[in-house]
């Protein structure tokens, strides 16, 4: 089996390309409607947004996601706010700039039609959220208001308090429970996706597992969509759920769909540092912070004085220094390397070492203690509940975090992969954020995919195939079902002596310390050798305990880190053949003289989507090369 | 530290459970309570025992998933905190704990700390929405909304769901969260034309789930780990009595008649 | 399709007895019934303090006005019996099927005790009401012969039987408890609750129940204490 990659760009000027691919699209009849079905599998904001706008459509939708409800999906847990070029500050935004900036903020390895279009779709996301009951935050005048964010020099986040995600998460759930009551929608809850079913080159269904009766079932459809998130969590410590994980789309992976730019795998710079072996996850503070406190750590090497002790002049606001013009709103990728590399020159703070302070003390004088609780209340809160510090007394402590996933499964223009009939949303592809995603831009592209590209172009695939055809008892369908079983067999049958936990952390520090925030052909190299050797041991001593029909978290985690053991292998593959440095993929050897990313395009200016080719055999490797029609290709520059 | 946990072990929905004892050792007080159970877990799994089966995802507070009774109080004895960000540093060395799950009829038990909440979705479902379609609404500022209610409405919309008042409530009533839905909803402009409606609906549907009924106790108030206000309970009463006296069937179709 | 329907055409006023919330309605608004009578009744009877003559013409006064007490005497009925009504079904088919497996362990953190005591507290008040008419109203449950004066008529009645004067004492301290819950909850379950007004609800509800159980508990008291001398 082996794909080309054709993503389906509309001709014509960038700013007319989705109003032509909207007229040129095929539409389905809406009494034909009713007798499509489609599976939605995850029910975040992309996901949720999906099954529910399918669902009024007239199509008849399954949904399923791991949780107990559709409501707990990980998008519930972002912060900050929403980007949309709505302009309402007048202060120079427009729908060109916010895909400028969305570009650039990605190190120009996104393609310029998806993100075009992403940053078009914004203004409706707004409109479409406010309509549903989102409660954003409003001026006096009623009016919304907006904030600023890393990488933008306008105010163009919306955002509801510290809990934007969560917002967007309810509009989006009620509006599928909406569609669970009127019937066009059926929920499946705490079920699991273990396997894709791919008929005649086409993605026809999947293999699920009820999680509290352990029983293996095949839902068919006519299409799939996967809107299953990243795979952060690779890095064991994440500021990812406890059980977000790759084995939706990896094993899609394994079925025939590309895997593209893996290695882009964006370091959050404002999470709580680690305290302690036991960690099971690091926490974010929302980016948002970064507008108010001023990140700076001793001068001195080896300062153990507290934060109160050192004067002005023996503290070091670096990002302030290095990038005046941006300064501590600088981009991600940016203010986590800088906060490496000054924990890296002995100037960290707290007793690991590995942490710089964000101090509100500036604001805190400036503003008075009433505004700083308005904005940032819940998260101040938050953080004292976890430190127990009071960020309003002492300067918070933080430290970067593996956070987001910009690469993922490759998408065409449609949002489908290379398997027909599987179309993959929000951060489980890897449209929009190139090599670095911008604050406030996930929930965007969630929603963006979601709401009003799916609806668009599942009708257009679904016009071009019969409905129905295949059912439960085809032989694919007893094949993907039994290889699930079999696997469940062989994890019980194990019965070594390391857990689960002990072997995900294993393969977690390894990849961060060799592909996290710095990456090198060296370390790569380890790692390369070190993650199947992980792998190997893996499958001789694991212990899972209990049965595979009852509810079973060992079981289910143990799934889940088998496909992150050979995930981690392909991301690790992917930053070493990727020879230069962009975004939050930073190659050592490639850097320029001030120590920011060194780009190489005339030789990487491409997607590098991967295919998978058997177990414990090399992936192939191919190439989208990307084009820049609109925007000049220039070295990012935040100063 | 070390401490004395009593959990509440139950197989499955169908067998009858039991407090089990456990020692647990090297409690660190940076810790939260979770990545302690998930210490003991580590050392049941390997001694071959069953390990506690407890509800968790985002660990940050804010998914609604986790949720237990520590010595009788949903999510344990920090006031607007859910388990996964109490810490250690709340309790002492020795302390002897009584874990169990959120009881109610409508939240049977699952396995061990483990719960089906899904009566929660059923009252969403019935009407804790606005009926809006994806499509083109009208540009977000052209409804100029009074932030105060817009506050208010956010207050009340920060429910996360996890079931802790259900749980405090010596009646098991699911007041506060049905309230905070209706609240959410009601204090904007775009809930008004389905106010009446999603009442009744979801009132309805709080009855069907075998769900207590409201005494004014406040314990609900007090355990929810977000704050949620009783206030939202009597703002519920009124639009429910409003609704309730006011209904008429809807006029059928032609309207000629 | 949905699985809720909306109550409709002349099940209504139904429903709103059927729904949880309407029922804590009715409780409420027979609550404010009985709310304006105890305290009417205890100011009319405190007037025993003002001498014979004072409460003996109140008594004539409510015996002749017929065409006021029986309607009065109808309307308190029928509240009390929907207050119990609501009361028992609540309790019964709502909120103690409503939690079948017991706490191993349960803390209380706001709840008071009176709000918690509600559920015993009603019963007995209603057990009292119930003695209440017939010791002084019907006289079946008077001891020997009663007086033919009000006023006397009470002093007899409690100094005969002592017990029966504390009874009465102690249902009206669970009186005063059930009123200080019952006043404000009241006024959550019509829908008023602002922070600005609620804590002064709160206070006076409090103040409330404990006026009328002091105020109710004094005829007793001072008919024991002899502060109230007999005049016949």
């Amino acid at each position: 089996m082996s794909f080309t990659l054709d993503a389906r760009i509309p001709s014509g000027p960038l700013e007319n390309k989705w109003d032509k691919a909207k007229f040129d699209f095929k539409l389905v009849n809406p009494s034909n409607k009713r007798k499509y079905n489609i599976i939605c599998v995850g029910t975040g904001l992309a996901g949720g947004a999906a099954a529910a706008s399918l669902g009024e459509l007239g199509y008849n939708v399954k949904a399923f996601c791991y949780q107990d409800s559709p409501r707990r999906a990980h998008s519930i847990a972002a912060q900050g706010g929403i980007n949309a070029a709505k302009n309402y500050q007048n202060d120079g935004d427009s729908v060109q700039r916010l895909f400028y900036d969305t570009i650039k903020g990605g190190d120009f390895r996104a393609r310029e039609a998806n993100v075009y279009r992403l940053a078009q779709v914004s203004v409706n996301i707004i409109d479409q959220c406010v309509a549903q009951g989102v409660p954003f935050a409003r001026e006096y005048g009623g009016t919304l208001a907006n904030r600023s964010f890393g990488g933008a020099q306008v105010s163009r986040t919306f955002y509801a308090r510290g809990q934007t995600g969560q917002q967007l998460l309810l509009g989006a759930y009620q509006a599928l429970e909406r569609q669970i009551d009127a019937g066009s929608v059926k929920m499946y809850s705490r079920h699991e996706m273990l396997d894709l079913i791919v008929i005649d080159g086409r993605a026809r269904g999947i293999v699920v597992r009820d999680m509290v009766t352990g029983q293996l079932d095949v839902h068919i459809a006519d299409a799939v969509i996967l809107a299953t998130g990243g795979y952060g969590n690779v890095f064991y410590l994440s500021t990812n759920a406890k059980g977000c994980n790759t084995t939706a789309i990896w094993r899609a992976h394994k079925k025939g769909a590309g895997f593209a730019n893996p290695c882009f795998t964006q370091i959050h710079p404002t999470c709580i540092p680690v305290s302690g072996d036991y960690q099971s996850k690091l926490t974010l503070m929302s980016e948002s912070l970064r507008n108010d406190g001023r990140i700076w750590v001793p001068l001195k090497q080896g300062d153990t004085r507290t934060a109160d002790q050192i004067p002005e002049a023996e503290r070091d606001y670096y990002l302030e220094r290095m990038y005046p013009a941006y300064g501590n709103l600088a981009p991600r990728d940016i203010s986590s390397r800088a906060a490496k590399r000054v924990c890296d020159e002995g100037r960290g703070v707290g007793t690991s070492g590995r942490g710089v302070y964000l101090d509100f003390a500036e604001s805190i004088g400036r503003l008075g203690q009433v505004a700083i609780e308005q904005r940032y209340g819940n998260l101040f809160e938050m953080y004292e509940r976890i430190t127990g510090e009071n960020p309003y007394k002492v300067p918070m402590r933080i430290y970067p975090a593996s956070h987001y996933t910009m690469g993922g499964l490759w998408v065409d223009y449609h949002l489908q992969s290379t398997i027909p009939g599987l179309f993959v949303l929000g951060e489980a592809n890897f449209s929009d954020h190139g090599a670095n995603r911008l604050g406030a831009s996930a929930l965007m592209q969630g929603l963006a995919d979601g709401y009003f590209v799916i609806p668009f172009t599942m009708g257009n695939y679904l016009a071009q195939v019969k409905p129905g055809g295949v059912d439960e008892n085809h032989p694919a369908c007893a094949a993907a079902k039994r290889e699930v079983e079999e696997r469940t067999k062989t994890f019980l049958g194990i019965n070594g002596k390391k857990t689960v936990d002990e072997f995900h952390r294993e393969l977690g520090q390894v990849i961060w310390d060799e592909c996290g925030m710095g990456r090198n052909a060296k370390g790569l190299d380890h790692a390369l050798a070190r993650i199947p050797e992980i792998r190997e041991e893996f499958w001789k001593n694991v212990k899972v305990p209990g049965s595979g029909n009852e509810l079973n978290q060992e079981l289910e985690k143990v799934g889940r880190v088998a496909d992150f053991l050979e995930l981690g292998e392909l991301l690790v593959r992917d930053a070493r053949v990727r020879e230069e440095s962009c975004g939050a993929h930073f190659r050592e050897e490639y850097q320029t003289p001030e120590g920011e990313a060194l780009r190489d395009d005339q030789n990487f200016c491409h997607s590098a989507v991967w295919e998978y080719t058997g177990d414990n055999q090399e992936p192939v490797l191919h190439k989208e090369a990307l084009t820049f029609d609109n925007v000049h290709l220039q070295q990012r520059n935040y100063k | 530290m070390r401490l004395t946990l009593n959990i509440w072990r139950q197989k499955s929905a169908n067998e009858p459970g039991k407090m089990v004892k456990y020692d647990v050792p090297g409690v660190s007080e940076h810790m939260s309570f979770l990545e302690m159970l998930d210490v003991l877990n580590q050392r049941l799994i390997k001694q071959g025992d069953d390990p506690v089966v407890f509800e968790h995802d985002c660990r940050e507070g804010i998914c609604g998933c986790c949720g237990f009774m520590i010595d009788g109080v949903p999510h344990g004895p920090q006031r607007g905190t859910t388990v996964c960000q109490l810490h250690m540093r709340y309790f002492k060395d020795g302390d002897e704990l009584y874990l169990e799950p959120f009881r109610a009829e409508a939240f049977p038990v699952v396995k061990d700390l483990l719960i089906d909440r899904s009566a929660f979705d059923r009252i969403i479902a019935a009407g804790g929405y606005v009926s809006v379609n994806t499509g083109s609404p009208q540009d977000a500022n052209s409804l100029p909304i009074m932030k105060q209610c817009a506050d208010m409405s956010m207050d009340a919309a920060s429910c996360i769901g996890c079931g802790a008042c259900v749980a405090a409530c010596p009646n098991a009533s699911a007041m506060l969260f049905v309230s905070a839905k209706i609240s959410h909803l009601g204090l904007l402009p775009q809930g008004q034309p389905e106010r009446d409606r999603r009442a009744l609906r979801m009132l309805a549907q709080l009855q069907e789930e075998a769900f207590g009924a409201c005494t004014n106790y406040g314990e609900c108030e007090a355990a929810c780990p977000k704050g949620i206000k009783l206030e939202n309970i009597a703002r519920m009463n009124r639009d429910y009595l409003k609704a309730a006296l006011s209904y008429r069937e809807e006029a059928s179709a032609g309207g000629a008649a | 399709m949905s699985s809720v329907a909306v109550p409709s055409g002349f099940g209504r006023t139904a429903a709103l007895f059927n729904s949880v919330v309407g029922k804590k309605i009715v409780m409420a608004v027979t609550g404010v019934i009985l709310f304006g009578f105890v305290t009417v009744h205890m100011i009319g009877n405190l007037q025993i303090f003002l001498g014979p003559d004072r409460i003996n013409a109140y008594g004539k006064f409510l015996q002749e006005n017929v065409e006021l007490l029986w309607p009065a005497r109808i309307i308190l009925l029928t509240s009390v019996a929907l207050h119990i009504l609501a009361a028992w079904q609540l309790t019964m088919l709502n909120n103690f099927k409503a939690r079948p497996v017991a706490y191993v362990k349960k803390a209380a953190l706001v709840s008071t005790y009176a709000a918690r005591t509600m559920v015993w507290s009603g019963p007995i008040v209603g057990f009292f009401i119930v003695y209440h008419i017939l010791h002084f109203t019907t006289m079946h449950a008077y001891p020997g012969v009663a007086p033919d004066d009000v006023y006397n008529k009470v002093i007899y009645g409690f100094q005969r039987q002592p017990a029966a004067a504390i009874f009465y004492m102690v249902a009206n301290i669970l009186l005063a408890t059930h009123l200080y819950h019952g006043v404000w909850s009241l006024f959550q379950t019509l829908g008023v609750n602002h922070p600005r007004y609620t804590p002064w609800i709160k206070t006076g509800s409090k103040l409330f129940g404990f006026v009328i159980g002091m105020g109710n508990c004094s005829i007793p008291l001072a008919v024991l204490l002899k502060v109230l001398p007999r005049t016949l």
